[in-house]
């Protein structure tokens, strides 16, 4: 269930380069839509427009309720419209955790009031977290769980997680799997290699996720129970991957823009804002992901958007908490470092962005056709920006690309028949 | 500044009307004192400010201590942290020249240049030579600090300890690792590094017990040729990483070591201080 403040539908007409990947159309059209509903499709002159169907974040973390000073659910939602989303997923690990029908009945009511996109909740797979006990998982879904996961640290006991696979079956809902063995990486701040071992940083090894990856595998295999694996950043975890697609486990997987286009290397500044969980890794497990995303065996892009207050970034390096925020940067970040210099095509990136997801989740699949809820991004291809810390709607900067100048521009975004957002101006050309 | 400390009065006026601020974070002995007594030796005017008893333990951060004390407007701020990149940090939000005094498990910088000025004292050299840093390799800065040093001035570093002290991709810095502790026999200077107690916690040990560490490694008579000469960079335990026979030999460097740290000490003050706006740069820059 996704929820966002009510409202009508509204009618508007675009015209672009029309992008649908998972629809198999590439060619400049007109899209009528009236009040929220595509109406008409036709052809129209070349423009420099790009328009696609609007984008699914399946991991962001709306830090309500408990730490509203860095995010909102107005305001992640408003950086997630001008991001060029239609649908976002929030993480339960709140104060208090999303674990009962009350804290997500809560939730659900604010994002009525607030939420300028439709947001779904997922709730916690034990109880506060804390890998003991299951929560009341058929109550959490009739009141609306997206999906459940303990994201920000695993179930680490493997006899809870076969019950929670099990018991899931009294819902429809996926789990959603943090994949962290955590006596490998306690004390660990970044990647085990020669940056870590160079800086005399803790380190966290590849396989601190790897084996949790094939733990979890194995026990969705025993209990045919369909997973999803969260922000995947090591090549071994890719491989435990591809094996159990192979054998026909029923997994899909996340990646992040930041592990698409950074490495470890990029920890040598110690900056905090490249600090992140599971740490930023080699290029052999970059291009792993890489590689992994274009089979389509990691079919989602996922932000794992994660504010923290200015005060929390601003310390050395190993006292800083982990995570960046993505929400506004993850297509343009994409296009700039990966498809500009033909890593990956725009159609994988948009794909992987909007049907992967929705598709992953059981979510409405957005799509360019007529009589669908129009959910539709218009993209500037050629316009640059500067990433500054005050050009965020999001109440926190702690963004990996402070500084960079980024190519491609969320021009509009229309979520469920609305227009959730509009630039003000036309970026400079 | 090696003369100067034999004289029968020591004090250098250079540094008058000069204040220099020791900002530590961890317990240190020798570096603090060696600093402290710098500075003084330099007629500087000197303030150590320990985290414990401080603001800090109110809470304070790194950077309202550091805008603290700079608005005090100090000329150097000297800064000991258990957090890799604090003093990039201060230097960053402050005027001051900062010089890093260790920095977590990242860099001793200091540490490794008296360890130089010492080992070139006693053996005439440094280019060619060869030096096994033998010990807790995962925790230590000072290895960190004292392989690339080594590097810049010619000579070579061997690594040696037990696997589980011996971080993975070190041999990226530029040196040799060997788990055996016959890999010492070849080298001109064996450094010996402290085992650090507080590594042995139950659940967290990384050698099954202190006795097999030093049956395995410890820096004893029989291990030392004749010839070699042999560093620690205290506080020493002797009877773990180090048999007191060889701490008390002739082959120890030791107390020469903590001289050298004096001596090195004010050179780095005295370079600060006097070369006019050149800024010590290090490896690592906070973009």
């Amino acid at each position: 269930m996704l929820v966002c403040r009510n409202g009508r539908g509204e009618s508007l007409t675009l015209e672009g380069r029309v992008v649908a990947p998972a629809q198999g159309i590439d060619e400049s059209l007109r899209i009528t839509v009236l009040e929220g509903v595509v109406g008409a499709i036709e052809p129209a002159a070349a423009s420099d427009l790009v328009i696609a169907p609007a984008f699914v974040d399946p991991h962001v973390h709306l830090r309500t309720p408990g730490r509203e000073d860095e995010e909102t659910l107005r305001s992640g939602t408003e950086a997630a419209a001008a991001g060029g989303y239609c649908a976002i997923l929030a993480m339960p690990n709140t104060e208090p955790v999303v674990d009962s029908a009350s804290v997500l009945g809560a939730l659900v009511e604010r994002a009525r009031e607030e939420a300028v996109i439709p947001t779904g909740f997922m709730a916690a797979i034990s109880k506060g977290q804390r890998g003991e006990e299951l929560t009341e998982m058929s109550e959490l879904a009739t009141a609306g769980a997206a999906a459940f996961t303990d994201d920000g640290r695993p179930v680490v006991s493997a006899g809870l997680m076969r019950r929670a696979l099990s018991y899931s079956g009294v819902t429809t809902r996926p789990l959603a799997l943090h994949c962290e063995e955590p006596a490998l990486s306690r004390g660990g701040h970044a990647h085990e290699g020669a940056v870590s071992a160079e800086l005399g940083l803790g380190p966290y090894p590849s396989a601190a996720e790897s084996v949790m990856v094939e733990r979890d595998l194995a026990l969705s295999a025993l209990e045919e129970r369909r997973i999803h694996l969260m922000h995947l950043s090591a090549l071994e975890s890719v491989a435990a991957l591809d094996r159990a697609l192979h054998a026909g486990v029923p997994a899909t997987a996340e990646v992040t823009p930041h592990h698409l286009v950074l490495t470890d290397e990029a920890v040598r500044s110690l900056d905090p804002n490249v600090k992140m969980n599971p740490p930023l890794r080699g290029e052999d497990d970059r291009e792993s992901l890489l590689d992994a995303l274009r089979r389509s065996a990691i079919s989602c892009i996922a932000t794992d958007h994660a504010p923290h207050a200015r005060h929390e970034k601003d310390v050395p390096f190993e006292e800083a908490p982990f995570g960046v925020t993505g929400l506004e940067t993850a297509f343009a970040a994409l296009y700039t470092r990966l498809v500009l210099p033909g890593v990956l095509t725009l159609e994988t990136v948009l794909e992987r962005m909007s049907a992967g997801p929705a598709r992953a989740f059981g979510i409405g699949e957005p799509r360019i056709e007529v009589g669908a809820r129009a959910n539709l991004v218009v993209l500037d291809l050629d316009a640059e920006w500067w990433v500054t810390e005050d050009g965020f709607r999001s109440l926190s900067a702690n963004s990996w690309l402070l500084g960079e100048t980024l190519r491609s521009r969320v021009v509009q975004t229309v979520a469920d028949g609305r227009v959730a957002f509009v630039t003000e101006k036309r970026a400079r050309r | 500044m090696a003369a100067s400390i034999d004289r029968e009065v020591k004090k250098l006026p250079t540094l008058r009307g000069r204040t220099v601020v020791n900002l530590f974070y961890e317990s240190s002995t020798r570096t603090l004192a060696s600093f402290e007594l710098a500075a003084k030796r330099l007629s500087a005017d000197t303030m150590s400010l320990r985290a414990a008893g401080s603001s800090v333990d109110k809470g304070e951060s790194l950077k309202d201590t550091a805008l603290t004390l700079a608005a005090y407007d100090p000329d150097v701020i000297v800064v000991r942290h258990p957090s890799i990149g604090a003093p990039h940090l201060v230097a960053r939000w402050t005027g001051a020249h900062v010089v890093n005094a260790g920095d977590g498990k990242h860099q001793h910088p200091t540490q490794a240049l008296l360890d130089l000025y010492a080992m070139e004292e006693a053996l005439g050299h440094l280019e060619g030579l060869h030096v096994a840093i033998v010990g807790d390799v995962l925790h230590s800065r000072v290895a960190r600090s004292l392989v690339q040093a080594l590097g810049l001035v010619g000579a070579r570093s061997t690594l040696v300890g037990p696997p589980t002290l011996l971080p993975r991709g070190i041999e990226a810095l530029g040196c040799d690792v060997s788990t055996d502790i016959r890999g010492i026999v070849d080298a001109d200077v064996v450094y010996v590094l402290r085992m650090q107690r507080e590594r042995m916690a139950p659940g967290e040990a990384f050698v099954p017990s202190l006795r097999e560490y030093t049956a395995l490694y410890g820096i004893t008579p029989e291990r030392v040729r004749p010839g070699q000469v042999v560093m620690h960079p205290g506080p020493m335990n002797r009877g773990v990483e180090i048999d007191p026979r060889v701490a008390d030999s002739d082959a120890a460097l030791v107390t020469d070591q903590v001289r050298a740290g004096l001596v090195v000490r004010m050179a780095v003050l005295y370079d600060l201080l006097t070369t006019s706006r050149v800024r010590v740069v290090e490896p690592l820059e906070i973009a």
